[in-house]
């Protein structure tokens, strides 16, 4: 009984949180708009937030954290501040299109808000794109991330009033990857909900690095969504690099539906955060799809993070590979949760799964769980999943060749982390990649050295 | 430069080594033979420093210095490389990352700068030579995926790049066809020199064939109960260990 109220607790709050800002969120936005959010809250109200004991959240019980005190914004504040001042780049030196995300909106104040090229290609402000082009963002947005029984993209979608919006027309590549550079600064605890929609029609391709960033120490939640549609025969890279500090916590939900033969892969690598779930769901749905899915995470303190993901074979001859792995030291804890589900027609479909993790100490805990949902007879799936140690005799092995304790864990994890890293594409993003994971292990890379605050604990 | 006094060592309770006494000086090259089981691969460890054991007594003197007070890197910084009977794969971890951390460890153990990336490929392409490794192999990760025969021809490699003064090879022979066994023969006679020390360590004859010994000592029950020249080895080969084992017994008895 007594969760029964603190729940409803919570979801009242977001709703008057709603009715009250109901004008302010929408101002100026197309009826489509309206209608989606207004479907959206009630969805929300309908759905509330997962219980302590609903099987896909067991291990992040997040309606807590949603009712602590936050400030929430409903337009763009004016913080001014010189960006190669307060942050400097992770993954520098990338001949990449930057777009700034602060606090949950465009920002540009100097530039553009919605680039468009003379080959069709879009990207920028989604707000600016709601606005400027509403049939175009209307008949994508809200399709494919589904309010049903997804209580997070619902209240994003009933609040989320900007992100980054891509559009890559048929037959169309980007030429530069776009790097979209999430960053939470303010001078209270603060609630952020942005949105990112990236549409690719058929033959196109792209490539997108998404970064979230603190830049303050203050207290951060924030529940982010990408919807991704991936047209016949178009590639699209995702590689998404979380690097919030202790104190802030994250949900991410990111939705891809992908038509015949389009191809997608999607990294995470988590190098630092507080309490971060990762929703992933990719809907394969015409023949010959295929999505790899790539997470890599490096916990220690008592950072928690969870990923979930979903991959739904709903066409024939798809394929879909998903390599998990994660270290976790300290009192750190983690979850893996991974759903594969093979509908009835998705004859000779090819599923793969694995999810290994590193326990350096015996305070971690690591929770790992697939679950295959097979309802087609010819085809090949396979999943495994690992919790251990580091293994002490390949460690006494390079011990014996003069290479010293600590220096031989560090190359041990490394190689672990690697069988993941390797898998990224595109040769410069790896090796940043591989540059900071190994700093990560160091303890060189410490949350918020990218940043010129150093902000303390 | 190698002095084992009384060495006892137990491993989960139960005692294997009962009491080694063993010197060995510089330019020297024992060979220590023995029947399965009889404690060769513990002693073996016991130099390199793999934990799993406890000595219970006597005293390892390596150079004057106390070598069970030092930890496996500093014993191999100090000149002491085993070549391991069954070598670790470890996916993920090239076999030049590994070899270079551990020449430049051992150079900056030594107060040198590391080795510029084009002297390493060099000195490497010089010690490949040596056992005819296959280039590719050092491509590929450490011992992944290597065959019997390519791992411990890899560990004859390492031994020639790292220069020991004190090799320790245990079992190096075993799982070898003849081929292999010759090159990693020649490999370890290239590598003799009046200043260093081997010590080898095998069931059978076979690789002292190739690589004569100037003392041989039987391992029986934790014991060295037989010490003697290279004939000791060919009396082995002729007669097996059974005369000795009844000549151990039947004094126990």
């Amino acid at each position: 009984m007594k969760d029964t109220l603190e729940a409803l607790g919570t979801v009242d709050k977001y709703l008057a949180l709603y009715d009250r800002y109901r004008d302010e969120i929408g101002n100026g936005e197309p009826q489509f708009m309206k209608t989606l959010r207004e479907d959206a809250i009630k969805s929300f109200e309908h759905g509330g937030f997962p219980a302590k004991k609903d099987e896909d959240y067991r291990h992040t019980h997040l309606e807590p954290l949603f009712d602590r005190e936050f400030d929430f914004h409903f337009s763009p504040r004016k913080i001014s501040f010189d960006i190669n001042e307060v942050f400097r780049c992770d993954v520098p030196m990338l001949n990449a299109e930057v777009l700034l995300v602060l606090n949950g909106f465009f920002h540009n104040p100097s530039g553009y808000k919605l680039k468009e090229l003379e080959n069709g290609i879009i990207y920028g402000s989604l707000r600016e794109a709601i606005r400027l082009h509403p049939g175009l963002v209307g008949s994508y947005l809200g399709k494919n991330a589904s309010l049903q029984n997804e209580t997070f993209v619902s209240l994003n979608t009933a609040f989320a009033q900007d992100g980054i919006f891509l559009y890559v027309p048929d037959n169309r590549h980007l030429e530069i990857p776009i790097q979209i550079i999430h960053l939470l600064l303010s001078d209270k605890n603060q609630m952020v909900q942005h949105r990112n929609l990236f549409v690719l029609g058929q033959n196109a391709s792209a490539e997108v690095i998404i970064c979230d960033h603190t830049l303050s120490p203050h207290m951060y939640l924030t529940n982010s969504v990408t919807e991704i549609h991936s047209a016949e025969n178009s590639q699209l890279d995702v590689l998404r690099l979380q690097n919030e500090h202790n104190n802030s916590c994250q949900v991410t939900n990111t939705w891809i539906n992908q038509a015949r033969d389009s191809r997608c892969q999607h990294s995470t690598i988590t190098l630092h955060g507080g309490i971060v779930r990762n929703n992933l769901h990719a809907k394969l749905n015409g023949e010959g799809a295929e999505t790899n899915a790539l997470g890599l995470f490096l916990l220690d303190k008592q950072q928690h993070l969870d990923s979930f993901t979903l991959i739904e074979h709903t066409s024939p001859k798809c394929v879909s590979n998903q390599h998990y792995k994660g270290v976790l030291d300290d009192t750190s804890t983690g979850a893996f949760n991974g759903k594969i589900h093979v509908y009835p027609d998705a004859q000779k479909t090819q599923a793969f799964q694995a999810n290994k993790n590193i326990l350096l100490t015996d305070t971690a805990r690591m929770n790992s769980k697939p679950q295959l949902e097979i309802y087609a007879d010819d085809v090949k799936c396979s999943h495994g999943a690992t919790v251990g140690q580091l293994d002490e005799d390949a460690l006494f092995y390079l011990q014996s060749r003069g290479i010293p304790r600590n220096e031989s864990r560090l190359m041990l994890m490394y190689a672990f982390a690697d069988d993941v890293i390797s898998r990224i594409r595109q040769p410069a993003l790896l090796d940043r990649i591989s540059g900071l994971v190994s700093k990560r292990l160091r303890g060189e890379l410490t949350r918020c050295n990218n940043c010129v605050m150093h902000c303390d604990d | 430069m190698l002095e084992i006094k009384d060495l006892w060592v137990k491993v989960e309770d139960k005692e294997i080594l009962k009491g080694i006494n063993l010197t060995v000086n510089a330019g020297e090259l024992h060979a220590i033979m023995g029947p399965n089981g009889s404690g060769k691969s513990t002693l073996a460890s016991a130099l390199a420093g793999r934990d799993y054991f406890e000595i219970t007594r006597g005293k390892i003197l390596y150079e004057g210095k106390d070598l069970l007070e030092l930890e496996p890197e500093d014993r191999a910084r100090e000149g002491i490389f085993m070549a391991f009977q069954y070598p670790v794969e470890i996916p993920g971890v090239s076999m030049v990352n590994f070899l270079r951390t551990a020449i430049n460890e051992h150079r900056s153990y030594k107060g040198l700068d590391p080795l510029p990336a084009g002297e390493f490929l060099k000195l490497m392409r010089e010690k490949k030579a040596i056992v005819e490794i296959d280039s590719d192999l050092t491509n590929r990760s450490v011992n992944e995926g290597f065959s019997g025969g390519e791992k411990k021809k890899n560990e004859i490699f390492q031994m020639a790049l790292l220069e020991p003064k004190l090799a320790i090879l245990d079992e190096t022979d075993s799982g070898l066809d003849i081929d292999a066994l010759r090159i990693v023969a020649k490999g370890v006679n290239a590598l003799r020199s009046p200043d260093n020390a081997t010590i080898i360590i095998t069931h059978y004859q076979r690789l002292l064939e190739y690589i004569v010994p100037d003392h041989v000592h039987v391992l029986y029950k934790g014991r060295i109960v037989k010490s003697g020249d290279k004939q000791l080895a060919m009396e082995l080969e002729t007669h097996g260990y059974d005369w000795i084992k009844n000549e151990v017994d039947s004094e126990v008895e």
